[in-house]
């Protein structure tokens, strides 16, 4: 009889494991022995790491998008049908469009997803560039932004933990190019206290802002906006005025994880090395909807993808564990509008970034159109 | 009813325990417990100082075999 892998989620991370286990298991697929399946929330694939160009006017929008079939090995049953109840006791998963189906193997890969509206006033005032709507209307606030007070304000939890650097950093050049930055002040606020959760990246930060003139509020974590004064106010009794907010919202995991028993906020129990969910044998958890802490990041969903796809090849050909997860996550740092360095490390290896340079920052915007190779599975 | 929460952040380079523990108390109810795990001997008192400031309640921090266990609960 044979075998269903299911994966929800058509993100980087489902993408991944669905190519990557066409791949590795040709055989078994054209005699049947296996049937993979995967239930998306939409036909369009998006380079999210590419929103963070948009409102700098640093890419052109057609280059973020990939039609999601196209995407996908042709072998894998793509159907755009979100799940709706996800019962891990009965082995399948109920979709919106009323199929049910049954599986051998699940895949957990629903990703996260920004909710500024968690924070009285912020969708209201508030910009950002996480998702396509919020980076376009960023980049017409930029545009329209003449000088005054600009706050990049940070929020516990998010994914692309460098991304509120680099926009910081992007915005000060921005800004000097334009003839703006006499007439403006940049405030970053970060909800621990320093610059940045990777302590190198903090300490390589903070000279720099000093240097350049950013103006930094640790120990921020954002309790209300005030849309009328333009004000933003922490938990910890601060208060700010700002006329461009720029802000990285909280995010939290998909509605159907929660709504199915499977974790709170939408983040699955998860065990970091085998990547099983807790309590589960036959169900693995792969990027953004682990609650395993560390940087919910396309990096760590790629890596996370590489060693499920030889777990469940090897589980579905040989009936064994190939390898564990080692916590691995990289992740370039763009330092500027034409420099930037990059970042790796596991759960053992620190991570010890190196200084920024032109070179780097090209090969990352050659990462930008090299990702769809990553999605195929390819590199 | 008060739950009790763990999160092993021993060895998490990032976003690491403060974060993990300001992301935790967001879902948290008023009453429950959140239990840290670091390796890292800053926590025991960027957490404590933190969770001061904000109005939460320190409830015990023990060492353990290489690590740290601090204990927060939700209070408001």
């Amino acid at each position: 009889m044979s075998k269903t892998i299911l994966i929800v989620g058509g993100g980087l991370a489902g993408t991944i494991v669905a190519n990557g286990l066409c791949r590795q298991l040709g055989s078994e697929l054209r005699t049947g022995a296996v049937n993979i399946t995967m239930l998306g929330t939409t036909e369009t694939h998006m380079y999210q790491p590419g929103l963070l160009y948009v409102p700098f006017g640093k890419i052109r929008e057609a280059e973020l998008f990939r039609e999601q079939r196209k995407v996908l090995d042709r072998r894998v049953n793509f159907f755009v049908d979100p799940a709706k109840h996800i019962d891990v006791e009965k082995n399948q998963v109920a979709t919106e469009h009323g199929r049910t189906i049954k599986y051998d193997y699940l895949v957990l890969a629903t990703g996260s997803r920004i909710m500024p509206q968690n924070i009285p006033g912020m969708k209201e005032a508030g910009h950002w560039f996480y998702d396509l709507d919020g980076a376009r209307k960023l980049r017409d606030a930029i545009s329209n932004f003449q000088g005054g007070k600009i706050i990049v304000n940070v929020n516990a939890p998010h994914k692309c933990p460098v991304a509120p650097l680099e926009v910081t950093l992007m915005m000060h050049e921005y800004l000097k190019a334009h003839g703006l930055w006499e007439k403006s002040e940049i405030t970053y606020t970060y909800p621990i206290g320093r610059l940045h959760a990777l302590e190198p990246v903090a300490h390589w930060a903070k000279p720099e802002f000093d240097r350049i003139g950013i103006k930094y509020e640790t120990f921020f974590n954002t309790e209300s906006v005030d849309p009328e004064k333009k004000t933003i106010k922490s938990m910890e009794g601060v208060e700010l005025p700002f006329d461009l907010l720029i802000t990285i919202p909280p995010h939290a995991g998909a509605e159907v994880i929660d709504a199915s028993g499977l974790g709170k906020g939408g983040w699955v129990p998860t065990n970091p090395k085998t990547l099983h969910r807790d309590g589960s044998t036959n169900v693995f958890v792969c990027g953004d909807t682990t609650n395993i802490p560390i940087s919910k990041a396309g990096s760590t969903a790629h890596f996370e993808a590489d060693v499920l796809i030889d777990n469940l090849v090897s589980l579905v050909t040989e009936g064994r564990f190939a390898r564990d997860y080692d916590g691995k996550v990289f992740c370039f740092i763009e330092t500027g509008l034409n420099s930037g360095t990059y970042v790796w490390f596991n759960y053992t290896t620190p991570p010890n970034p190196g200084p920024p340079s032109q070179m780097i920052h090209w090969f990352k915007l050659a990462y930008n159109r090299l990702y769809w190779l990553s999605a195929r599975g390819l590199l | 009813m008060a739950e009790r929460q763990t999160i092993d952040a021993r060895g998490a380079f990032c976003p690491g325990p403060l974060m993990e523990l300001i992301a935790a108390l967001k879902l948290a109810q008023i009453g429950d417990e959140i239990e840290v795990l670091s390796s890292d001997k800053g926590s025991v008192n960027d957490i404590p100082a933190w969770v001061t400031k904000v109005g939460h309640a320190n409830v015990g921090t023990t060492e353990k075999d290489g690590y740290w266990s601090v204990v927060v609960k939700k209070a408001k």
